[in-house]
């Protein structure tokens, strides 16, 4: 690189990107369109072609019910590699990295050189480790081979039980009850999904699952598995010794990072892989993002970790911007704002921002129909808004944090605040 | 087979035969059609696989839902009385051909 920092002279770098999710290939195509023109590798251990997992939880389990799993929706076209040089690696782990001699080697023993290196591995599903935990018909559901086994299982199933009322518990729930299964989960919380949200929409979304037909069992975590007799579950045990009697068994019970390699090769390891606000680890030339990274997060004030679309995705346009020199204020740290979203059966929720623990909460629109936010506010300050089936307070309420335009409790629960109106307004610069 | 046509803004028409059923932004994400992204999968929650409906065919769309009305709000490019969210828009039983203009950018 030469040391006036221009980028149009600097040499073509090459960049190896170990993970072929939604972060790992955006960020692909991202350096592409941001003028990077080096030798681009990306690495992914599954043998499929790179596909959206989202859809995996939801819409795909109900598709074709009772025949042949459907196929995934792809992250991009075949020919999308080709058409922009991006060499893609499928069926192969990386080994190891060494970092004195700048190359990463893959399970296969090939050595490959790098620039930069970017790690993307995502995170992997915890498993359970109570008795009869490796029964036959006691599934997880992240990766595609998980949800054709899942598909297939469904076609037969009758009594299901859930571990875990988390989103991927819950999304599972109510994709088994559209397919008119009997559906119990068990969440050793006191609420469903309390990690992500607020006491008030966190009970709102236990009583919708009850009336889709959801028996949803709270402070009763899983104790054992029961065998049939030839290897097969047969019934769940709870914690509080109660017995489900279960053909199919789905745990949702949370996920660890990928910091394997990260920790072999001596990178500072943090709740993630640890990275700066430019996305880049203690090693500078290697970078992590997405759901393997943990990083100094603009709007809560801490160091954290986000597993969702929109954290991979906007930290891959940044980094690219970064790799590529083409940040157009020089460089900048990472603060665009997080949201989330999950569809649970007919329920569409959607998060922006991040809640705290202990946030004040107000409600605007009507619960009882079905379509209503909660507004969250630490020390009298918007921090995030949940919205069920209500995308126009969703929208409005990414527009207020990332603009950082004011907003009361008085004017969020207020029906005749034109709320989508107000969020419009020209921010007035600091 | 249905078919669905994709004009771009470089004069460029991609053509594709598809199955009934099959969503403007699926047929797009899956041949590599270039301008339509789909990041949510399809879930209208990203308005990233926007799309301007040709007049002719707009009549038999059905109606743009409340979801896709509000996301088409915090689209890119600017909405117009054309746009419609890709994900929303499904060839096949009535619609055995469409053809849509793809706009300039979605992220």
């Amino acid at each position: 690189m030469d040391t006036n920092g221009n980028p149009g002279q600097r040499p073509a770098e090459s960049i190896v990107v170990v993970g072929n999710g939604q972060a790992g290939i955006q960020l692909a195509d991202s350096l592409r369109k941001e003028g990077h023109s080096g030798p681009i590798t990306v690495i992914g251990e599954e043998e499929h072609f790179p596909y959206q997992r989202p859809p995996l939880s939801k819409d795909y389990l109900v598709a074709a019910a009772g025949g042949g799993a459907p196929a995934p929706l792809p992250l991009r076209a075949g020919k999308f590699f080709a058409d922009n040089d991006v060499d893609s690696l499928l069926g192969v782990a990386v080994a190891g990295i060494d970092r004195a001699g700048h190359t990463v080697t893959l399970a296969d023993g090939t050595v490959l050189g790098y620039s930069k290196l970017v790690l993307a591995t995502g995170a992997a599903n915890r498993g359970l480790t109570v008795p009869g935990a490796g029964l036959a018909g006691i599934h997880g559901l992240r990766t595609l081979a998980d949800a054709e086994a899942v598909h297939a299982a469904l076609g037969t199933a009758r009594r299901v039980v859930v571990i875990g009322a988390g989103f991927i518990g819950l999304e599972f729930a109510a994709a088994a009850r559209a397919r008119g299964l009997e559906v119990t989960v068990l969440e050793y919380a006191g609420r469903p999904m309390a990690r992500a949200l607020s006491p008030a929409m966190s009970e709102w979304f236990a009583a919708a699952h009850a009336d889709m037909g959801t028996v949803l069992r709270l402070g009763e975590g899983i104790a054992s598995f029961q065998d049939d007799g030839a290897g097969h579950v047969a019934a769940a045990v709870s914690t509080t010794g109660t017995v489900y009697p279960a053909d199919l068994v789905l745990a949702g019970v949370g996920v660890s990072p990928r910091t394997e390699l990260a920790e072999a090769a001596g990178l500072v390891v943090e709740n993630g892989v640890a990275v700066d606000a430019s996305l880049r680890t203690s090693d500078p030339d290697i970078y992590a993002l997405g759901d393997c990274a943990s990083y100094p997060q603009a709007h809560a004030g801490i160091r954290l970790r986000l597993e969702s679309v929109q954290n991979a995705t906007d930290q891959a346009r940044h980094l690219a911007r970064t790799l590529a020199g083409t940040h157009p204020d020089g460089q900048q740290p990472y603060a665009d704002l997080p949201w989330f979203w999950s569809q649970q059966g007919p329920l569409k929720l959607q998060i922006a921002g991040l809640m705290h623990p202990g946030d004040e909460t107000v409600v605007r629109g009507d619960p009882a129909a079905g379509k209503f936010s909660v507004f969250c506010f630490r020390r009298g300050e918007l921090t995030a808004a949940e919205s069920v089936n209500q995308p126009a307070d969703h929208l409005a309420a990414r527009r207020l944090l990332t603009h950082k335009l004011p907003l009361t409790p008085e004017q969020a629960t207020d029906p005749d605040f034109d709320l989508k109106a107000y969020s419009k307004a020209v921010p007035v610069p600091a | 087979m249905a078919k669905i046509s994709f004009h771009h803004g470089d004069g460029s028409t991609d053509v594709l035969e598809v199955e009934p059923g099959t969503s403007v932004m699926r047929a797009a994400v899956t041949n590599g059609v270039s301008g339509i992204v789909g990041e949510c999968g399809g879930q209208a929650m990203c308005a990233t696989c926007h799309v301007y409906v040709r007049q002719e065919y707009l009549d038999a769309l059905p109606p743009v839902g409340d979801d896709e009305d509000e996301m088409l709000d915090c689209t890119v490019d600017e909405r117009t009385d054309r746009s419609r969210l890709g994900c929303q828009v499904k060839v096949g039983d009535g619609l055995e051909a469409i053809e849509v203009d793809v706009p300039e950018s979605q992220v």
